[in-house]
């Protein structure tokens, strides 16, 4: 049979190098070349040549283009990863960034020539105050856990105004790890609390929990298994009553913008992932954005410089913030990113940000009702994801795991996995509004027909995936001996 | 169906605990833990010395799939600790009662075992 070409060896760039071998031809220096040792200090200077790839240019772009193939990505397929929102990114977006009035600013131009940035920003950050339903907002933190960072950095800098910085934040078990994670950083001990058998924060264990050293609260709505906390307004109160702030992780924000409001819910404080809500790309080695916006009490502490706008529609950065606490980001955040997400609001208005979150809820009912006789909803369905137990399949010796690896066979990527830890063996799937009905079908499909091979056929599960580039890869070794650098020789 | 010797004491977070001397105990994890967890790639634990309390977080544990922390099942002091599990942490999936020990202890408080489990309990308490 001939071999899937998908899974014939890519050979690592290094391995396509020959000596002499150049893409494009240098042009002679004309200036006077002096040696390195009299331009640089020692300390910065190679003891070698460093082992860089000689190879033409058609050879660099077939190389990374075989390897583009061999990836998964939402250009591609289906990418129900829970938790990560992979909707599509519109190609449009990608116009805009790269307008050169936009693209080719430099930060280190006066603020008279960058205007039209300032503008855009400007409006972008109304748009998502009008979102959140918040008083003021900050475009800089450079992803979702640097805008946490912020948010509970402004929840320290609002109680150490008050007199008493407080100790503890509460965040309930169902929470994503950076939650705890920027609590510590941020000089908090985070107390975590159970959640109810739906899922949700119980305001009765939440009122045992609260004292005078509680900061905050922070709780994701919808919250992380997907389900809306229903008993957000008495939470809120509770919170309030306290002396504490509540900070809403806006990580699912996708499934609420248009509908209702976290400024509305009695939040004070929201961040906001441009790349999950707001369609700029995730990773791929390029920046993100995780601006935070706050109720008014929570104006001043906000990270400097704070975009103005004067009566006549000029834009100047404000400095003279003496409660603020201090720059988050080099100049003023990833504009690139930013652009982006303003290109996504713009395209779709008002109407079509609310049909938005309601095509995403809409396509996870579907396929949460499709999949829930089969697969079993502990905490039952979510609103734009649900959490799938694989428990089920152990008795036939097949683990969520196997499920995932299997799906790979199918075309789609598989969802998260293992997570949040208290569904077991979770599967975390989030169709997001990108998919059409067709294409739930067949993920659907896949689904079920797995859980039929688990029954009859479990060890065809187990050794699966059979028609990706690599087959099951051993990622204990992976992880135990992580040695990912390219040894071999060079030409 | 997890492996629960009858000889060996319990905790609901799924440490278990061997009696090795009057107060010498010998502390690990279970084997239906370890295959919840799956291959286990990194082990994390106390030094010779540190002290702890009952139910305090004295290591932690990385899977592939996932993080999970160590809890002690009766408090006192580290007098031992099986280092060869840190540069061979598959030993915790393959023999977690045996090889895959992780610490012993001088018991501070004696009386905190009667608190723990016994095989019976446990293995209900973990449903088989």
């Amino acid at each position: 049979m001939e071999q899937n070409p998908l899974q014939r060896p890519t050979p690592v760039i290094f391995e396509h190098s020959r000596e002499g071998r150049r893409g494009t031809k240098i042009p002679k220096t004309d200036v006077p070349a002096r040696p390195l040792d009299e331009l640089l200090p020692k300390s910065a200077l190679r003891k070698a040549q460093p082992a860089l790839p000689e190879v033409p240019e058609h050879e660099v772009v077939r190389h990374f283009t075989a390897i583009s193939l061999k990836n998964h990505h939402v250009d591609k397929a289906f990418y129900p990863l829970g938790s990560c929102t992979m909707k599509y990114n519109p190609k449009v977006n990608e116009l805009t960034a790269r307008l050169p009035g936009l693209g080719d600013l430099h930060p280190f131009q006066p603020t008279s020539g960058v205007q039209g940035a300032f503008r855009l920003m400007w409006e972008l950050g109304e748009m998502l105050r009008e979102i959140a339903g918040m008083d003021a907002i900050t475009l800089q933190p450079a992803a979702g856990a640097q805008g946490e960072f912020v948010g509970a950095l402004l929840i320290r800098a609002y109680h150490t105004a008050q007199g008493n910085p407080r100790k503890k934040i509460i965040i309930p078990d169902s929470a994503h790890g950076t939650n705890p994670a920027t609590v510590v950083m941020a000089g908090y001990e985070a107390v975590m609390l159970e959640s109810n058998a739906e899922g949700r924060m119980d305001p009765t264990a939440l009122e045992a929990a609260l004292d005078d050293e509680v900061a905050g609260v922070m709780l994701t709505n919808p919250n992380t298994l997907g389900k809306f906390e229903s008993e957000i307004e008495t939470i809120a109160g509770l919170v309030h009553e306290a002396g504490g702030l509540l900070y809403m992780d806006g990580a699912n924000l996708n499934a609420l913008m248009g509908i209702t409001r976290p400024g509305d819910l009695g939040y004070d404080i929201v961040h906001i992932n441009l790349h999950k809500t707001f369609s700029s790309p995730h990773g791929g080695g390029g920046p993100g954005a995780g601006p935070v916006a706050v109720k008014s009490h929570l104006a001043p502490y906000l990270p400097i410089p704070i975009l103005q706008r004067d009566e006549v529609g000029g834009y100047s950065l404000d400095w003279e913030r003496p409660d603020s606490i201090g720059k988050v980001h080099g100049f003023w955040g990833n504009f690139g990113v930013l652009v982006r997400a303003y290109t996504y609001i713009r395209m779709l208005g008002p109407d079509g940000v609310l049909d938005t979150a309601r095509t995403a809820l809409l396509n996870n009912a579907y396929m949460s009702a499709r999949l829930e006789g089969t697969y079993q909803l502990p905490y039952g369905r979510g609103m734009h994801e649900s959490v799938f137990s694989g428990a089920f399949l152990k008795e036939h010796g097949i683990r969520t795991l196997d499920v995932a690896k299997r799906l790979l066979d199918f075309g789609v990527h598989a969802p998260t996995v293992y997570f949040p830890l208290i569904v077991a063996e979770a599967i975390m799937a989030e169709p997001t509004e990108t998919e059409t009905v067709e294409e739930l079908d067949r993920f659907c499909d896949a689904m079920l027909q797995i859980a039929v091979e688990a029954k009859n056929d479990p060890e065809f599960v187990k050794n699966a995936p059979y028609t990706t580039p690599v087959r099951r890869l051993d990622e204990a070794r992976a992880n135990r001996q992580p040695d990912v650098r390219y040894k071999g020789g060079h030409g | 169906m997890s492996n629960v010797p009858e000889d060996l004491l319990y905790s609901e977070e799924h440490e278990f605990v061997r009696k090795i001397e009057d107060d010498i105990i010998e502390i690990g994890i279970t084997d239906y833990a370890q295959g919840e967890l799956g291959d286990i790639v990194f082990v994390s634990l106390p030094k010779v010395g540190e002290e702890f309390d009952q139910g305090q977080m004295f290591g932690t544990i990385e899977a592939v799939k996932a993080v999970s922390e160590l809890f002690c099942p009766a408090s006192g002091e580290v007098v031992e600790v099986n280092g060869s599990i840190e540069a061979d942490p598959a030993m915790v999936n393959n023999d977690p009662y045996g090889e895959g020990w992780m610490v012993r202890f001088k018991l501070g408080a004696p009386d905190e075992l009667d608190t723990l489990l016994n095989a019976e309990a446990y293995g209900q308490h973990i449903g088989e």
